[in-house]
């Protein structure tokens, strides 16, 4: 029996499958932009392997860390960027 | 505060090249440790296969991993090169200093993204890249999703994604359709890839796959929404929740750049032992061409049972079948080079630099990498050129500059160690 | 402009070597005094300090030459500032000095009552303004001094929109050509060609002494760190008092706190000065110490990503003062450089004295301080 773990993201509570990457819970959370570009551009992940640095989110206060590869952990607080 | 770890054998990537030299290594008594940035094993083509294995080869390999010894260090990743055997990983914590006898460079490659009007929009991805995420458990039961770019990588992932429960209606393949078609003829001198393409062809029953075709724009408000496609001066609007794009593999030899080895177009060298120009350095997999899985896993096994000290005659036995498939990976390469037309892709507008929003025509005025480095800051920001470097060496020919330390952005209380080099490099042997 | 026959130019009114800031300010100076300008560098625009510093446009008060020369050149660029580009990226932030202790309070009433007397606005901060002002900072300062008229730009974008304007008036230009003689009346280039010109201005920064050795300046080698972008993390430049030691001495290596908040959020962290290493490599020793100190003042940085770190070269000379004007041998030969850390800031006004001096203009402020022939030993015409 596959293990859900339950997380927020901007403040919503969102169950994803444990092993899942943040990525996963903020679009399960309904979320298109992961972060906003210097111009001010809407931008989610593209190279879902950590090298583009486009699904950058804070994560328990820290910022810029790059959703594609971090892990779910539950009660994590997930913020997209303004 | 720092940690330290010391290795006979010391891997960086735990793909499928990487897995293999470590269980080579290991299994010949030596002490291993495998790096990778990504929380689990597996790479790009066995994401997901640890614990969830589908492919056979993979099944393989992650039972023989079970059984082997070695030290596995998820989520970090190499940032400096401070001395002679010796290097410093982040693993978000903490800096840690790796010291090896023997190092394995498995880095992999990454997506080649070309910028085109629209492509920043969310759910514009890559196709290898939409795989990942997916993986990593984005939901895609029931959306829509457009597979274009080029090489058949695009036929795995589409394939992938409709057993995920995706919506593909069809495949961009940018090449000529006498390419593509030569292509497939030419697999009939690769039994086992004949058998994979013929596997992929029933699995994407439905989809039609267009080659001469490719995006020339995206569309939509807050993602994307449809995207115009191309073909043979026909152009039409597909609807689509995700544009899966991604043109073609590039090594990743940022890491291999930094500890000198010589790079020849745009890989690795090196010699039939997986030896690079740098002493006690090998390199396997993609970072050495792109070429697949078999390639990789054959090389990986060459490495490690090298790095281990194992004698010549455990490498001539796995010589035939790495002869074999470089040649494929050359054709591949033949097949899906990319067309002129791709280069007159971008608008005035488009971002080509997406760290730092520098748009193509800021760009087009500049004659060199670095010259459009300091005006426009394209490649200046936490990429570090990933994205923007093999666009613009694309659309304007520009060489890569040197590499300097550190290859990912630490902590700036992390800084400075860093950044130490050794005085001297040894480019001998 | 070249003749086909013998490689001559045919001769312009200014020749000026270097197209870093103020080589690029000169020049539009030059063309908007009407003189016909050419404008060489081995390199494209802004490959030295230019590009790799801070972008600083701020006055100084360490003694009245300096004053005078910064507070001139900010007045020039904040009547330029409607003009400029959006991709110079002006920004007024001001700058804010640091009190550690009291002693250091005592410099930031001096300050202000030196800025107060000369018309330059600004604001005494104590501990509880400071700490409100900038949050981020660590506890326990005694506060500070606002000046706000201080702004940080993109230089090489700068000196680019500087060049284009004396393009438009005229100006020629020939990058990635090295200049490898000065020569009576202009200059030898590397590929042969002989460009004539009635003035030449050495405008090369640290590379000035290669073409003239003689000139007191030495390339003082500094670092900086870009981080990630942290919006509202600071909100104005910020500088420790101690800063001016370590620009005004002459022999150690040494650091100084000094951070600056980009309009994309990033933060610049500075800054270090070492003589004798020409290496563009970084120094992680000196590196390491620039960031602690930077730590001591803003611990939060510790953990805030950084992208990349760099080096640069700026131009010093023994009194800390830029030389502009005349040189000591050549009255047709004009030097412009040694602006150590302060050349974008005194880009603007040393173009104007300099322009000045060549066409027997008066300038605004007094040219002394600036020029070359201070360092000349006995007694010689200028």
């Amino acid at each position: 029996m596959p293990e859900r773990i339950t997380l927020s993201v901007n403040g919503c509570d969102v169950s994803v499958l444990a092993g899942s990457m943040v990525s996963a819970a903020v679009s399960a959370a309904g979320e298109t932009a992961f972060r906003t570009s210097v111009q001010g551009e809407p931008r989610g992940p593209l190279c879902g392997m950590g090298i583009c640095f486009e699904c950058r989110v804070c994560i328990d206060g820290v910022r810029h860390v790059r959703a594609c590869q971090r892990l779910c952990q539950p009660g994590m607080e997930v913020s997209t960027h303004d | 505060m720092t940690d330290r770890r010391e290795f006979d054998v010391l891997i960086i990537g735990a793909g499928p090249a990487g897995l293999a030299a470590a269980c080579c290594a290991a299994e010949a008594g030596r002490r291993v440790g495998v790096v990778d940035d990504n929380p689990a094993a597996g790479g790009q083509i066995w994401r997901g296969e640890h614990d969830k294995p589908t492919q056979p080869a993979a099944t393989t390999w992650f039972e023989r991993l079970r059984n082997t010894k070695f030290e596995f260090l998820p989520g970090t990743r190499i940032v400096g090169h401070p001395a002679e055997g010796v290097l410093l990983a982040d693993d978000d914590r903490t800096l840690i200093e790796l010291k090896y006898d023997k190092l394995i460079l498995a880095t992999g490659a990454r997506e080649r993204f070309l910028p085109f009007p629209g492509w920043t929009l969310p759910g514009v991805t890559g196709a290898g890249g939409l795989q990942a995420l997916v993986k990593s458990g984005i939901s895609i039961a029931g959306r829509r999703v457009v597979v274009a770019g080029s090489g058949p990588l695009l036929m795995a992932v589409a394939s992938y994604l409709r057993r995920a429960g995706a919506v593909v209606p069809l495949i961009a393949e940018q090449a000529p359709r006498g390419r593509v078609a030569k292509f497939a003829a030419g697999l009939l001198a690769h039994p086992g890839k004949l058998m994979e393409a013929a596997r992929l062809k029933w699995e994407l029953r439905g989809v039609k796959y267009l080659t001469d075709c490719w995006p020339v724009a995206a569309e939509g408000n807050d993602a994307v929404e449809n995207v115009t496609l191309q073909r043979r001066g026909r152009s039409w609007q597909e609807s689509c929740d995700f544009l899966a794009c991604g043109f073609g593999l590039v090594p990743n030899i940022e890491l291999p750049m930094l500890l000198g080895c010589e790079i020849e177009q745009g890989s690795v060298r090196v010699d039939d032992g997986q030896r690079t120009t740098v002493k006690d350095v090998y390199a396997v997999g993609e970072v050495t061409g792109i070429g697949g899985l078999a390639p990789a896993l054959i090389e990986g096994q060459i490495a490690g049972l090298a790095a281990a000290g194992e004698k010549e005659a455990a490498l001539r036995f796995l010589l035939f079948p790495r002869r074999n498939a470089r040649r494929f990976a050359q054709k591949l390469e033949h097949t899906f080079r990319l067309r002129d037309e791709l280069r007159q892709l971008p608008a005035d507008e488009t971002i080509v630099c997406r760290c730092e929003d520098v748009r193509f025509d800021q760009l087009t005025e500049h004659y060199s990498w670095r010259s459009a480095k300091l005006h426009t800051r394209c490649g200046m920001g936490p990429c570090q050129g990933r994205v923007c470097g093999a666009a613009t060496e694309f659309l304007f020919g520009w060489g890569m500059d040197s590499v300097r330390p550190p290859l990912y952005p630490v902590r700036v209380e992390h800084l400075a160690r860093a950044t130490v080099t050794r005085e001297s490099q040894s480019t001998e042997d | 402009m070249s003749s086909a026959l013998s490689h001559q130019s045919t001769g312009a009114d200014v020749l000026i070597v270097g197209a870093g800031i103020v080589g690029t300010a000169c020049a539009a100076e030059f063309t908007r005094a009407g003189l016909t300008t050419i404008v060489v560098d081995k390199g494209p625009v802004s490959t030295g300090a230019t590009a790799a510093g801070m972008g600083q446009i701020v006055v100084m008060d360490d003694n009245e030459a300096e004053f005078a020369l910064t507070n001139y050149s900010q007045q020039l660029w904040n009547e330029l500032a409607d003009e400029l580009p959006t991709s110079v990226d002006w920004d007024e932030c001001g700058s804010l000095w640091i009190a550690a202790d009291d002693e250091e309070m005592q410099e930031v009433e001096r300050k202000q009552s030196f800025y107060a007397e000369r018309g330059i606005e600004t604001e005494i901060l104590n501990a509880v303004a400071l700490e409100k002002l900038e949050p981020n900072l660590r506890r326990g300062f005694h506060g500070g001094l606002r000046v706000p008229g201080d702004s940080v730009i993109y230089s090489p974008c700068a000196a680019a929109w500087l060049l284009e304007q004396a393009c438009q008036r005229g100006a020629e230009l020939r990058l990635g050509q090295k200049v490898i003689e000065l020569r009576g009346h202009g200059v030898l280039l590397e590929n042969g060609d002989y460009l004539q010109a009635d003035v030449t201005v050495n405008a090369a920064g640290s590379w000035a002494t290669e073409l003239m050795p003689e000139l007191p300046i030495r390339p003082r080698k500094g670092h900086l760190v870009i981080t990630d972008r942290y919006p509202g993390f600071i909100r104005h430049q910020l500088v420790e008092l101690g800063y001016l030691k370590s620009a005004h001495s002459v022999t150690t290596d040494s650091v100084a706190f000094n951070v600056q908040p980009r309009k994309t959020g990033q933060l610049l962290i500075g800054s270090s000065r070492q003589y004798d290493d020409e290496t563009r490599d970084i120094d992680p020793d000196i590196l390491q110490r620039m960031i602690d100190r930077a730590l001591e003042y803003l611990p939060g940085l510790a953990e805030l990503s950084a992208i990349r770190t760099w080096t640069g070269f700026r131009a010093a000379t023994p009194d800390s003062q830029p030389l502009i004007g005349p040189s000591i041998e050549d009255e047709h030969l004009y030097v412009a450089s040694g602006h150590e850390g302060l050349g974008i800031t005194t880009s603007l006004g040393t173009a104007r004295i300099l322009v000045d001096q060549v066409i027997g203009r008066e300038s605004a402020i007094p040219r002394e301080p600036y020029l070359p022939s201070r360092f000349q030993q006995g007694v010689s015409d200028a």
